[in-house]
């Protein structure tokens, strides 16, 4: 099989280097990515702009959807046409492409830029493969952030935020009693998934998930953990519309900014759809970690760097490396993306209040990984499936869904 | 003879190429799928053979199961609501309308589309807050409700409608072609008869329809199968489970969950249908075409 494999890979590159005869004596970079909507495009945009002052061309083959993008890389990969960069999260998601021998370590570079030193402990064992560094973490993101609506909040008179799930269900009852749709859902797996760890989180507190997602513990604790979770899920669905299934995130984020609807479970990417839409944080709108938080779930992008057999993409891999790592970069990208910066030597007064809410938990250690950093891609699916099932049937039997809810890891 | 046998050989010369294509790239890989879905292999290929274990966690799949009844019933619906529609549209036009063929064009301009296309159309229009229901509440009908796309129970039957809207065209071309081939004395001997014209259609026309009304039937069948485009742009197999078919199933575990056991696990089971489907209908063929030749 592995000779198959390498014959495969041999002709695909042969097709490859024939493919690009020509020649450009700049360093090129075709880079795959996901991001497309407003606030994502803009904090591309950053990297891009210096990747080009410092003499380098930039092919962008961006694909809405990370699924799609995915799909789309797996695909080029398989067919020994690799791209260039590709953007993608840290962790696990990376680890199979990396056993294969089908990325370039960047290990050099992140011994002579001391990334070691730049970057949390924590950040630099998830990008480095025995013992290589192989990505380059562009940002994070924190992932248990519930975006408000001030103008809402003030019409349906709620003065303070939340600080409990039963304040803040009694927050939704005043937002549906004033007319406004009271959560903008996002009815796709992922983004259920999203809440759903996000409300484990308030339950199980930051051991308890790592417990749970880690060293995958079905013990009594993590069970009722569960459960409840389950119950807060599904007492949420009274308060979403009637729209809400496959709605893309960025469309739910704009029934926040229009003041169409009152609250949003998200990332912090949907303060760059805020950003776009010139709405300013603190003032126009709101940001809150779930009700009864101790921490907040994150996670956080990098650029893979697949194997091309070009020396001249190797060298163009090199430069994208230096860029997403430059401080300056590493500021400008987190503010347009709305994320942290990487790096914790940087300019942070530049932040916005969220920001710098989450960098303060990400500082502290209160911070636990999402699930596509500690699953595999199988169990991932299994997750959105769990969640997506219990949502949409409707189903208000939490104890025995927390009972299922253990499969995933089998 | 001679020259037989150079013909003979300048057609298999000719044919070999796509010989080697069908072998290799159809039942190649086939055979490369089968073996895969034997092994436990993730996002690339592996050789650790694990049995049956991918077939039994697929069938431990409620996500599976789903999409087999799934695509059972939008199979069922879809195709057979294509046939009558086609078949009435087409008995319509046969009347010698007027504006015949600007019917004609209209009624088969949705197969033009693709299905991507025609899913997106079809979620507009029954997305509760942006399609037909919310234009008639804003007329003033408040309590109307038409959210087949996002309610879980009418889901399949939104993609049973845009599948039909789409594919009733190409059979009420098929069926059209096939009235105009039947000879207008059957209808004058009819009439002087005094037989209803829907009598006409049910028990003469339609009897004489038959093979080209199996031959769309065919056509949409195998697209069944397939089904796959309009799903994602539809529903994306949503609300749950409610519309997942198993070619997504397969693609998104060959890719998204890269879980290459699995997915060829899948595309195996349906190979194996398609074979269970059509091979007493092909038998039954052979029997006849037997038949046919002992009576001559």
């Amino acid at each position: 099989m592995k000779n198959t494999m390498k014959l495969f890979l041999a002709a695909a590159a042969l097709t490859a280097a024939f493919g690009t005869a020509h020649a450009e004596d700049k360093p090129t970079i075709e880079i795959m990515s996901s991001w497309t909507s407003g606030g994502e495009a803009a904090a591309l945009n950053v990297i891009k702009t210096e990747f080009e002052k410092r003499g380098g061309v930039w092919k962008d083959s961006s694909i809405a959807g990370f699924g799609a993008a995915d799909a789309a890389f797996q695909n080029r990969i398989v067919a020994g046409d690799a791209p260039g960069a590709k953007q993608g999260v840290i962790g696990l998601a990376a680890a199979d492409f990396v056993n294969q021998g089908l990325m370039n370590p960047i290990a050099d570079l992140a011994a002579a830029g001391k990334w070691a030193d730049a970057l949390p402990k924590s950040i630099y064992d998830l990008i480095s493969y025995n013992g290589e560094v192989y990505l380059a973490p562009t940002g994070a993101h924190g992932e248990s952030w519930v975006f408000y609506s001030k103008e809402a909040f003030e019409k349906a008179g709620i003065a303070d935020e939340p600080k409990s799930w039963d304040e803040f269900f009694a927050g939704l009852d005043k937002l549906k009693a004033a007319g406004i749709v009271p959560v903008a859902w996002g009815g796709q797996p992922w983004q259920q998934s999203k809440v759903f760890n996000m409300i484990l989180l308030s339950q199980v507190g930051i051991d308890g998930f790592v417990k749970i997602y880690v060293d995958k513990d079905k013990g009594e604790a993590s069970v009722e953990g569960v459960k409840k979770t389950l119950e807060i899920l599904g007492k949420l669905r009274a308060y979403v519309d009637d729209g809400a299934a496959g709605r893309n995130w960025n469309d739910a984020t704009a029934m926040v900014i229009t003041g169409k609807a009152g609250v949003q479970f998200m990332g912090d990417w949907a303060k760059g759809e805020f950003t776009v839409a010139g709405k300013e944080a603190g003032k126009d709108y709101g940001c809150m970690i779930a009700p009864e938080s101790s921490g907040m779930v994150y996670i956080a992008d990098s650029i893979w760097f697949p194997k091309t057999g070009n020396a001249e993409t190797d060298k163009a891999q090199k430069l994208l490396a230096e860029v997403v790592m430059d401080p300056a970069v590493q500021l400008e990208f987190s503010v347009k993306k709305g994320s942290v910066p990487m790096r914790s030597d940087v300019d942070k007064s530049k932040l916005d209040v969220c920001a710098k809410k989450g960098l303060e938990l990400m500082t502290a250690g209160s911070i636990v990984p999402d699930q596509a950093i500690v699953l595999t891609p199988q169990q991932v699916g299994l997750l959105d499936d769990f969640v997506d099932e219990y949502w949409s049937s409707g189903s208000q039997d939490a104890a025995s869904g927390a009972e299922s809810f253990f499969a995933i890891f089998e | 003879m001679h020259t037989k046998r150079k013909r003979n050989l300048s057609v298999t010369l000719a044919l070999l190429p796509t010989w080697f294509a069908a072998v290799v790239v159809y039942i190649g890989t086939m055979f490369w799928s089968i073996r895969m879905s034997f092994t436990d292999s993730t996002l690339f290929p592996s050789s650790n053979y694990v049995g049956f274990a991918q077939y039994v966690k697929l069938f431990h799949s409620a996500k599976w199961l789903a999409s087999l009844q799934n695509v059972l019933i939008f199979g069922v619906l879809y195709v057979s609501g294509c046939l009558v529609l086609g078949f009435l549209l087409a008995a319509a036009l046969d009347r010698k309308i007027r504006f015949e063929s600007a019917f004609r064009s209209i009624f088969l301009y949705p197969y033009a589309m693709s299905f991507v296309v025609t899913g997106l159309v079809w979620q507009w229009m029954l997305n509760p807050t942006l399609g037909i229901q919310a234009s008639v509440r804003s007329l003033g009908w408040e309590t109307f409700v038409l959210d087949w796309v996002v309610n879980r129970n009418m889901a399949i039957y939104a993609l049973v409608l845009a599948g039909v809207w789409q594919g009733a065209g190409l059979v009420m071309v098929i069926a059209l072609a096939g009235m105009r081939g039947i000879e207008a004395e059957q209808w004058k001997a009819a009439r002087i008869d005094g037989i209803p014209v829907w009598r006409i259609y049910v028990s003469i026309i339609l009897p004489q329809l038959g093979p080209a009304l199996a031959a769309a039937g065919m056509l949409l069948a195998m697209g069944v199968i397939k089904t796959y485009d309009i799903v994602v742009a539809m529903t994306n197999g949503g609300p749950g489970n409610s519309t997942e078919v198993p070619a997504k199933f397969i693609m998104d575990n060959l890719f998204g969950r890269q879980n290459l056991g699995l997915a060829t696990a899948g595309a195996t089971m349906l190979v194996l249908g398609v074979v269970l489907a059509v091979a007493p209908f092909r038998y039954a063929m052979y029997l006849r075409s037997n038949r046919a030749k002992g009576a001559a």
